[in-house]
């Protein structure tokens, strides 16, 4: 089933800037799975670390809200919009999460690790407290 | 001036040649005339929406206008609070707000109330009035306007902006929705409001401001489908305006069939946000002020730039930095040496010092934050650097 996913404005700059895309799928969830797995940076935004969506993302199949269907085992058919609607108060809008939720221990290679241990070395309390 | 204890009873000639394109619809006539001068409304916010909502509300003659805003009139509202003139800056914005609103129809009742709208005062500021219209700016605020509306059974007009998207509605209705059946929890603790994301087309408060205040009018007269039960999406870049169903939540602690809430809360406590409207940054890292920045550069010590806003705003000013934008910061982490000493630097301060707590954590030793950013760089040291 072929269905169009709207993009909500702060979204958009996680989404490759789109503001809808189309996916293949059977329901909400599976839609809403496809279109994390093409963008990957839009997943922490849906969806919290157990990969449930966040509760203050709601979520439309045409005009109805999927809480009020079958949450994410709505089923969709050809040609039915997703939409995603976040709550926005002027400037603010819980999709302005940026660096915080990234995890630094991704970023550092070994290398870079063993060179920064390196550097700690040198410093002198940790040469005092090392005996070195 | 209307008396605010008796209900008009009649429109004198001078107001029937006033509302005379009003008067003429069927739709409106004397009756509905009336209705609007005996009618009393309050806008929370007389900023971008509250601009379009005190115009016309006050042209169409609402006998009594009360405005609530605690803020003062900046030279940045201008490019679209088009109640306030180049003259106002550093009034207060109820004091621009009536001046304007009273020239445009002296017939009507104009009360401001420059304060801020808290749980100690909404419940006696409502009481008084028949309709309430949400143009706030923040999520705290919007919790407390819906909650005291449901309290006192008042209606809710509300309509909120973000960039070039908007949403209009209309909350508190007898068998109605509200806020909390849209929105049943508030955005996470820890939000930091991106400075970049904050603009917004000027123009787009004023469509959205401009709905609102139909819908108030509508109320009023009692005519046409409000948009209770709807929330009506605005995609100003695509002109495009859909419609998605609201349903009441039988569920809700607010309207809901078992209310558990009951009186107006902590707000701020409700949304994690401490303080200010603005959350305070959740991050203590070492800084470095401008003038010391200046002095060291000076001396010719080697420092390297990291500057984290935008491409557009690097093109508005710079310092000549690396230009890596906060979002794209642990991707390209790699762009950076950490054996030299590092100086982050945003507009403001608040990206930046988030993005010295992630370097710190990611092993950077040799890093500071541009206290005050690229704006205290312009106050400081050098005032030929354009401020926006």
């Amino acid at each position: 089933m072929s269905v169009k996913v709207i993009i909500p404005t702060p979204l958009r700059p996680y989404a490759g800037k789109r503001d809808s895309t189309e996916v293949k799928a059977g329901t909400v969830g599976e839609a809403l799975g496809r279109l994390t797995t093409e963008f990957g940076d839009l997943r922490k935004h849906l969806f919290t670390e157990d990969g449930k969506l966040r509760s203050f993302v709601n979520v439309y199949v045409n005009d109805e809200d999927i809480r009020y269907l079958a949450k994410e085992n709505t089923p969709t058919k050809d040609g039915d919009t997703i939409s995603i609607v976040p709550s926005i108060a002027g400037g603010s809008s819980f999709f302005t999460i940026v660096v915080s939720t990234a995890s630094p221990q991704l970023v550092i290679p070994s290398v870079a690790r063993n060179l920064l241990f390196a550097l700690c070395l040198l410093d002198l309390h940790l040469l005092a407290f090392f005996c070195i | 001036m209307p008396g605010a204890a008796n209900s008009a009873a009649s429109l004198s000639n001078e107001e029937i040649l006033r509302y005379s394109r009003h008067l003429i619809m069927p739709e409106v006539g004397m009756d509905g005339q009336l209705k609007l001068k005996n009618a009393k409304v309050l806008l929370i916010g007389t900023g971008g929406l509250g601009a379009p909502l005190g115009l016309y509300l006050a042209a169409a003659g609402i006998g009594r206008l009360g405005l609530v805003d605690f803020d003062v009139v900046d030279f940045t509202n201008l490019q679209r609070q088009v109640t306030f003139g180049s003259s106002d800056v550093g009034k207060p914005k109820t004091e621009a707000a009536r001046a304007r609103l009273s020239s445009l129809n002296t017939d009507i009742q104009i009360d401001t109330f420059e304060t801020k709208l808290t749980s100690d005062n909404a419940l006696e500021l409502f009481k008084d009035f028949d309709v309430i219209v949400d143009g706030t700016d923040n999520f705290p605020t919007r919790y407390l306007v819906n909650d005291a509306c449901i309290l006192l059974g008042k209606p809710n007009v509300y309509g909120s902006i973000f960039r070039f998207e908007g949403q209009v509605t209309v909350f508190g209705m007898p068998d109605g929705p509200c806020y909390r059946c849209l929105y049943p929890e508030p955005p996470p603790p820890g939000l930091v409001p991106s400075c970049a994301e904050g603009g917004v087309l000027g123009v787009l408060p004023g469509i959205v401001g401009s709905i609102q205040a139909m819908e108030t009018i509508k109320l009023i007269l009692g005519s046409g489908d409000s948009l209770a039960g709807r929330l009506l999406l605005f995609d100003a870049l695509a002109m495009k305006f859909r419609e998605l169903k609201l349903r009441k939540n039988p569920n809700c602690p607010m309207c809901g069939e078992h209310r558990t809430i009951n009186k107006l809360i902590d707000y701020y406590e409700f949304c994690g946000v401490r303080g200010e409207e603005a959350p305070a940054p959740n991050v203590q890292v070492p800084e470095i002020t401008p003038r010391e920045l200046k002095s060291r550069l000076d001396r010719g010590d080697d420092l390297f730039i990291l500057d984290v806003r935008e491409p557009h705003e690097f093109q508005i000013c710079n310092l000549k930095g690396h230009l890596i934008p906060l979002g794209e910061l642990p991707r390209r982490v790699h762009e950076l040496d950490s054996s030299r000493e590092i100086v982050a630097h945003c507009r403001s301060g608040k990206r930046s010092a988030e993005a010295v707590d992630f370097l710190r954590k990611a092993g950077f030793r040799k890093i500071l934050n541009l206290k005050g950013g690229i704006l205290a760089w312009s106050d400081e040291v050098d005032p030929s650097v354009p401020k926006y």
